[in-house]
């Protein structure tokens, strides 16, 4: 490996530990926010999950490097999401047929 | 005969076999977890109102494990780096520290699994309920003791949020003849556990399977970097991925589960 390369590297390694340090922060953001009455509960799963896409596209983006991946993946995981999306619609859409009572026995 | 593009990106993709291969398994996985996010998205809002279990997990407990877990994220990519930068032996440290913390992770949800199996709902004769981690359960003796608390209407064991409003424990001694049923915290006692383990049990496969093939790239495996160093390199990049993928369901399991 050249100098250049190396010293590349060693900057990327840099970019790695930012991204490390705000999982960290993150995960700390997650928890605490969960003790916040925000009035309604559905803006702590908002906050919440908000929370989880910014940590996992900073995985997906960074450590997985999908910020500079190839073409063909790009390809692939639209697809994937496209199929993701389409089962989430499936499972919303069926929300009034929704067994009632499943939990109490 | 040697197989093409292990090592040298194929000319129409750019990618090298191994990563076309890893990126279409976790497509697959992707739709695997997405099933089953579905079906506790299903479950949930099919609970009738105060029947969905809040405050049943230790968020301390769990929030440790998100760090364990992301920190061997970081080791992982790093093991990545160093090879890439030539330094066999950094590499070989970071993805040490890679299992140990795997090794933490699994033994840190194995002590959660342990605490829901100890943990028990007694229905009473007279109406009430008991409910707590148990104490003393010899089948020899007509008694049971947990250490727990007594509730009137089943409800009040839902919405626990310990961490907001502690409830006080205490041992109790509760006769046989007394109980009308006894159920520990497993998958079957509710939905909301069946979905937990289903999803973590899941999970936690993956993490140990992630480890094998890490432990596997540390130990043996690593002889190809004296052969075939790029190709070693890509593996070890094709297992990172994996890796990665794991930490990346962790990051929406955790909320989901332990938090809203």
């Amino acid at each position: 490996m050249t100098a250049h390369a190396q010293e590349d590297f060693a900057h990327h390694v840099r970019r790695y530990l930012y991204v490390f340090y705000a999982l960290l922060f993150g995960t700390l953001v997650t928890v605490g926010a969960s003790y916040i009455p925000f009035g309604n509960h559905a803006i702590n799963i908002g906050v919440a999950l908000a929370i989880a896409c910014a940590k996992a596209f900073l995985v997906a983006g960074f450590f997985m490097h999908l910020i500079s991946e190839r073409k063909m993946i790009y390809g692939l995981l639209i697809f994937t999401a496209c199929f993701f999306l389409g089962l989430m619609f499936l499972t919303l859409s069926a929300y009034g047929d929704f067994p009632r009572m499943t939990v109490t026995h | 005969m040697d197989i093409p593009y292990t090592v040298q990106p194929r000319p129409d993709t750019g990618l090298y076999n191994a990563k076309v291969g890893i990126w279409l398994f976790l497509a697959s996985e992707v739709m695997l977890f997405g099933a089953l996010f579905s079906s506790y998205i299903l479950l949930r809002v099919g609970a009738p109102e105060g029947y969905w279990p809040r405050g049943w997990l230790n968020v301390p407990i769990g929030t440790v494990n998100t760090l364990v877990l992301i920190t061997s994220s970081i080791t992982t990519v790093m093991a990545w780096a160093s090879l890439k930068m030539n330094q066999f032996g950094r590499f070989k440290v970071f993805h040490a520290c890679t299992l140990l913390l795997a090794v933490t992770f699994v033994c840190i949800k194995s002590y959660e699994y342990h605490d829901k199996f100890t943990h028990y709902e007694i229905t009473l004769k007279d109406g009430r309920f008991a409910d707590g981690h148990i104490v003393s359960n010899d089948p020899k003796a007509d008694h049971v003791v947990i250490s727990g608390r007594y509730v009137q209407d089943r409800k009040d064991l839902f919405d626990l949020e310990v961490r907001k409003a502690p409830h006080h424990h205490e041992e109790l001694t509760i006769p046989r003849s007394e109980i009308a049923k006894m159920e520990r915290y497993g998958p079957w006692h509710h939905t909301y556990l069946a979905i937990y383990f289903t999803l973590t049990g899941l999970h936690a496969l993956h993490v140990i399977g992630g480890a094998i093939v890490i432990g596997f790239l540390w130990g043996p495996g690593s002889k190809l970097w004296e052969t075939d160093p790029e190709r070693f390199t890509n593996r070890v990049e094709i297992s990172g991925l994996f890796w990665h993928f794991v930490d990346l369901v962790w990051i929406f399991l955790f909320p989901v589960l332990y938090l809203i």
